[in-house]
């Protein structure tokens, strides 16, 4: 009988992993056994504090470079960066959450399958607190994103893939407002989620397969094995071709990128704010560093033969959430759109294929995330009795009623629109810098293009605030509570300091932009 | 002769020049976000605060005199360091800086203060002071940057608060399309010269002017000519030249003259200030030049032949504007001193363009807002002030000496002239064509505001002089279009000479194929026939309906069709490409598997549901385009075996 050889583990390196999904379980155990009035504060206040913990070990592994637990996480310069981005950002995104004065009971519903609007609905919006399982299902998301981003071979990276998309799935269908909208977007995103994942579970499995025989190797989907079987593999590079392709139709789905872009829209309109505020944040920093790592540790010996494809994916991706933002009337769909086309613009960044494409693409990442939890932030604050109003012709003259949000919404409005001194300039321009040092002018061409397409949309909302009367159906802004006023300031004095002094960050960036393999 | 740009650090009080731009930009945050509270006074700080630039402009430019290099750089902070790429924060004022923030913050400053009164029934008066300041904040950002990345920051700044300061009005209908225009041709621009600037990123590793100008000898020609031609779309964008030409006069629809002056008075010069600067890049390249001299001799006819036919005061005014862009880009595109010219036609214009446009507006607000200057006549008697500085205006925007377009115009046709080949005839006889026909225009504009038969409509009954708050403005600017043209024109080309990089006004042979005295006394003479023509057709008034016309008139008002040419070149396009996304987003896929069972018959009241909802057919989607990756790969993968 052989000695059973243990893997090494080093904890402190998966300290933040550990962390938070420790804390997911503890949240299911404060489910079970805090009484219902403190559960609300006990599980933020968990939850919070997890993410916290957990953000001061990925800044404590601070330069650590090392590959642990059997091959399975990697923990270097991007895993870190990529976690610390998702940590900050599901900061501000459970603060957003965990809003409670802005509606009663907070945006989640309890029981989802209580009719809407019926005196069963009624009395459950005042006795029940609303859905507490919020905090354990984001804190279990969380944690799967932070593995997705450390993941060293494939199948670490299919897992962590379902766990954090299992919790999103449910997320998606708690709104407590317009409840079969949401429940309608669940169901198509959790459908099209799984077909996707059949996607790119079977390009592992071709992908499996081209790295058999290569001499001197066992067959395996970790990614130094992969690269070095791109390099000398006997297998047919079929294989590797379509179980490439396989993997990046699994990736580009969660990072919104056309044609696999269908989804957002409708779950993005769909899903309860705050949470589409998290998975326009945090999943797509999760997406692209999965992205980042596949291309740019495991398949960077065939870059030629993947660039023009993916080119091909990112201008199509840009110019689809360009072009289609333009006829949105919806606030939340209109956000959507110009997801998708800042998914086109972080392929460009991460076509670049150089170092600089790498910290221009986590800039981004960061950047983006801050300006887009802020977006949504605002978009929870502007309702009437129904509900948030999202119709964009309700927002007709909101710069007369609420002169102070409607400033913050149109300096966000800017950022996205690419102008200069807001993140959203600094970076497109590191991400579409790097391309051309790259020698990626075409995609440079067809971003700064469609940017410009892109800027109309979002101008177009800021003249409806500012340049038009309020009308009859003109919804005052709320007052934010204590939680959502700090999640939009956050958000909104980022995109500033990025856009006026991008320097510190970005020197970080690129201080951790170099993969261990 | 390669001479290497060198600029100084900025010391002593030109080490603060950032406050320029500060200061107005305060001033605009101020505004808009006190909101109501500032109504009362909040024009005033929009006012003081452009004065204060002027007087600080003026102090700068007077410490830039005693200098040994009249080039200073202010860098604030490393805006992007990133590896040995580096965007810095800086500053730069030198004679060309100083030049155009005089022009700024002086005619800003005017228009500030004629606003004050303009606009004073307008309950929206402190967000137009807002807009206005930030429009002057960012148009000084322009012409302060020492890179194209700081450039782009003002250009971009400009492009915003122009498209806010046309939508103003936004009860009209036409004030609102007429922003999108000018937003979306500008965009056009915007984006050359955003590629312009990756370009130049590519090859040179840098956007700081002196390095730009030292390292753009060594590029291939090609490079240089695909960069320029790229700026040159920026500039023809901002500066309503051809072929984006059809913004600008949309845009005198926006709210008042003074926004449709902001516009022709500086937002404009935006181009021409870029051109200017990238002197050495457009030096370096001939067939480049030949470009812009092109562009600026078709865009200076265009804009004279559209402008005889129009009817609406402020409209002749804007393709006035763009034609003498057109001479101004004439000038700068010939290269070596006549840059410099362009520069003081585009000061003289400067004063003489607002002097006719806040005119203008003080005829309307006489005359009960009417634009339509078939429905004038008569003034002169009515409003002394404004016929009288009017008139200087007109004078010299014709080339009448010695009033300032005379000494600014007249040498850039005989620069014209002085190319050494068959061009000198066709751009020569060009500018001086052009002459001619400003001279028409403007005199029928003159005639039929101010002179002949009173054609009023019925509801006016005595038109009044504008108060002293618009009528003191507009005399001091009838002494600028009076006097400015001969001081620029002795004063100016020296002052720029001393402007880092830019080849200066080297004192060559005049060689042209016409001889110095003849154009000058052919340019007089043509002007005069001009103007005369127009006098005698329409010293009696015209008819105050649209009548029949030949061809070319018909062919002129319709802007001799350069509208059609943009729908088609830039609108179709951007419609069909929205339609086809639109519907391959909701329904294609479905479609082509469903065959076209479905049909065209219910066809369009679910396209506009933009998406079908079905997950069915969003799997189908996400499979199609599987399968065409998947493809795509495999092909690539192909391609490379063999």
């Amino acid at each position: 009988m052989t000695e059973l050889k243990l893997p090494s583990i080093d904890y402190a390196a998966l300290a933040p992993i550990l962390i938070m999904l420790g804390a997911a379980l503890v949240g299911v155990l404060i489910e079970a056994f805090v009484p219902r009035r403190l559960r609300h504060a006990v599980q933020l206040g968990a939850a919070l504090l997890a993410v916290l913990a957990a953000l001061y070990f990925v800044v404590d592994n601070a330069g650590e470079r090392q590959i642990t637990i059997g091959g399975a996480i990697a923990v270097d310069g991007p895993t870190l960066f990529l976690q610390g981005a998702i940590l900050v950002l599901a900061a501000m995104a459970l603060l957003l959450i965990g809003e409670r004065s802005i509606e009663r009971g907070g945006a989640f519903v309890a029981q989802a399958a209580v009719v809407a609007g019926s005196e069963d609905d009624r009395r459950q919006a005042e006795e029940s607190g609303g859905a507490t399982e919020v905090y354990p299902l984001t804190t279990f998301a969380i944690g799967g994103m932070l593995i997705f981003v450390a993941a060293n071979d494939l199948l670490t990276m299919f897992i962590s893939l379902e766990v954090f998309s299992l919790p999103l799935y449910l997320l998606c269908a708690l709104a407590r407002r317009r409840r079969l909208l949401s429940q309608e977007a669940a169901m198509k995103y959790f459908l099209l989620g799984a077909y996707a994942s059949a996607f790119f579970l079977f390009g592992v499995a071709l992908v499996y397969g081209f790295t058999s025989g290569i001499p001197g190797r066992t067959a395996g989907v970790d990614f130094a094995t992969i690269h070095a079987a791109v390099a000398d593999s006997p297998s047919s590079p079929v294989l590797l071709y379509a179980g490439m392709a396989l993997l990046a139709i699994g990736l580009l789905f969660k990072a919104a990128a056309a044609p696999f872009h269908v989804w957002t829209p409708d779950v993005y309109q769909g899903a309860p704010t705050p949470v589409t505020a998290f998975m326009a944040a945090c999943t797509k920093v999760a997406a692209f560093g999965a992205l980042l790592r596949v291309f740019y540790v495991a398949f960077s010996g065939s870059a030629w033969n993947f660039t023009p494809v993916l080119g091909t994916v990112a201008i199509l991706t840009m110019l689809v959430g360009a072009v289609l933002a333009v006829t949105q009337t919806d606030i939340k769909r209109l956000l959507a759109y110009s997801s998708i086309a800042n998914a086109g613009y972080l392929l460009v960044g991460v076509l670049a294929l150089n170092k600089e494409g790498l910290s221009g693409t986590m800039f981004y990442l960061v950047a983006y995330g801050f300006s887009v939890l802020a977006a949504f932030a605002v978009v929870t604050l502007v309702r009437d009795a129904d509900g948030e109003a999202t119709h964009l012709s309700r927002w007709a003259g909101l710069g007369r009623r609420s002169p102070f949000f409607a400033a913050l919404f149109t300096f966000i409005l800017l950022a996205f629109a690419g102008i200069p001194l807001t993140s959203g300039f600094t970076s497109k321009f590191a991400v579409f810098g790097a391309a051309i040092e790259g020698g990626q002018s075409w995609l440079v061409i067809a971003g700064v293009l469609t940017s410009m397409i892109l800027a109309f949309p979002y101008l177009r909302v800021v003249v409806m605030m500012w340049l038009s009367e309020p009308g009859e159906s003109t919804p005052t802004v709320s007052v934010p509570g204590g939680l959502t006023a700090a999640a939009l300031m956050i958000g909104v004095l980022a995109t500033l300091v990025l856009g006026v002094a991008p320097g510190p960050l970005l020197d970080l960036a690129n201080g951790a932009a170099e993969f261990v393999r | 002769m390669e001479e290497t740009v060198r600029y100084a650090e900025a010391t002593g009080l030109l080490g603060s020049v950032w406050l320029l731009v500060a200061i107005p930009l305060v001033s605009a945050a101020i505004l808009l976000l006190l909101g109501r509270r500032a109504d009362r006074w909040g024009h005033w700080l929009g006012v003081a605060s452009i004065g204060a630039a002027f007087v600080l402009g003026l102090t700068y430019f007077f410490q830039l005199r005693g200098l040994e290099n009249k080039s200073v750089e202010r860098s604030l902070w490393d805006f992007i360091a990133v590896g040995d790429f580096k965007v810095d924060f800086g500053l730069l004022f030198d004679p060309l800086a100083a030049v155009f923030v005089l022009l700024i913050t002086g005619v800003g400053f005017l228009i500030h203060l004629y606003a004050v009164e303009y606009m004073s029934h307008d309950p929206g008066r402190r967000r137009f002071f807002a807009y206005f300041n930030l429009f002057v904040a960012a148009m000084l950002l322009l012409v302060l940057g020492n890179n194209y990345v700081m450039l782009y920051f003002g250009w971009e700044g400009v492009g915003l608060a122009s498209y806010l300061l046309i939508s103003f009005w936004y009860e009209r209908p036409t004030a609102a399309t007429a922003g999108k225009k000018a937003f979306l041709m500008n965009r056009v621009g915007d984006a050359g010269l955003a590629i312009g600037i990756f370009i130049m990123f590519a090859t040179l590793g840098t956007t700081q002017y002196d390095e730009v100008f030292n390292g753009v000898g060594g590029l291939a020609g090609g490079t240089v000519l695909v960069l320029g031609l790229l700026l040159l779309l920026g500039a023809t964008g901002k500066s309503g030249q051809f072929p984006l030409q059809a913004w600008l006069p949309d845009a005198m629809e926006g709210p008042t003259p003074v926004s449709a002056l902001i516009h022709a008075a500086t937002m404009v010069t935006a181009g021409v200030y870029l051109i200017a600067r990238s002197n050495p890049i457009f030096s370096a390249n001939e067939t480049l030049q030949l470009v812009v001299v092109s562009v600026g001799a078709l865009t200076l006819l265009l804009g004279c032949i559209i402008g005889a036919a129009k009817d609406d005061i402020k409209r002749v005014l804007a393709w006035s504007t763009v034609s003498q862009i057109g001479y101004m880009f004439l000038g700068v595109g010939l290269g070596g001193g006549a840059y410099a010219l362009a520069i003081v036609h585009l000061l003289a214009h400067g004063f003489f363009k607002a002097n006719m446009f806040l005119g203008a507006g003080s005829v309307m607000h006489g005359m009960k807002d009417q634009v339509d200057i078939r429905r004038f006549g008569g003034l002169s008697k009515y409003m002394k002030i404004t016929w009288i500085t009017f008139a200087t205006g007109w004078l010299a925007i014709i080339g009448i000496p010695p009033l300032s377009g005379y000494f600014s115009k007249e040498p850039i046709i005989a620069k014209a002239f002085e190319r050494d080949d068959w061009t000198a005839w066709l751009f020569g006889g060009a500018a001086m064509l052009g002459a001619g026909l400003t001279a028409f225009y403007m005199t029928r504009l003159f005639v039929l505001t101010f002179h002949g038969p009173k054609r009023w409509t019925d509801d006016i009954e005595h038109p009044h002089e504008s108060p002293k708050l618009m009528t003191i403005p507009l005399i001091l600017l009838a002494v600028g279009s009076v006097a400015a043209g001969w001081l620029l024109s002795t004063s100016v080309p020296d002052w720029l000479t001393a402007t880092a990089g830019l080849g200066g006004a080297e004192e060559g042979e005049a060689h042209g194929v016409l001889s110095h005295t003849v154009i000058t006394i052919l340019s007089i003479l043509v002007t005069l026939i001009g103007a005369g023509l127009a006098w005698f057709l329409f010293r009696n008034g015209t008819a105050t309906e649209p009548q029949p016309a030949g061809v070319l008139v018909t062919a002129a008002r319709k802007n001799l069709y350069t509208d059609s040419f943009n729908e088609a070149v830039f609108e179709k396009p951007g419609i069909f490409l929205t339609r086809a996304l639109v519907y391959l987003d909701s329904r294609g896929v479905d479609g082509l598997v469903n065959g076209l069972a479905a049909g065209v018959g219910g066809g369009s009241g679910r396209l506009r549901r933009l998406q079908t909802g079905f997950v069915r057919s969003y799997a189908m989607s996400i499979l199609t385009g599987a399968l065409l990756v998947v493809a795509a790969f495999l092909a690539v993968q192909a391609g490379w075996l063999a």
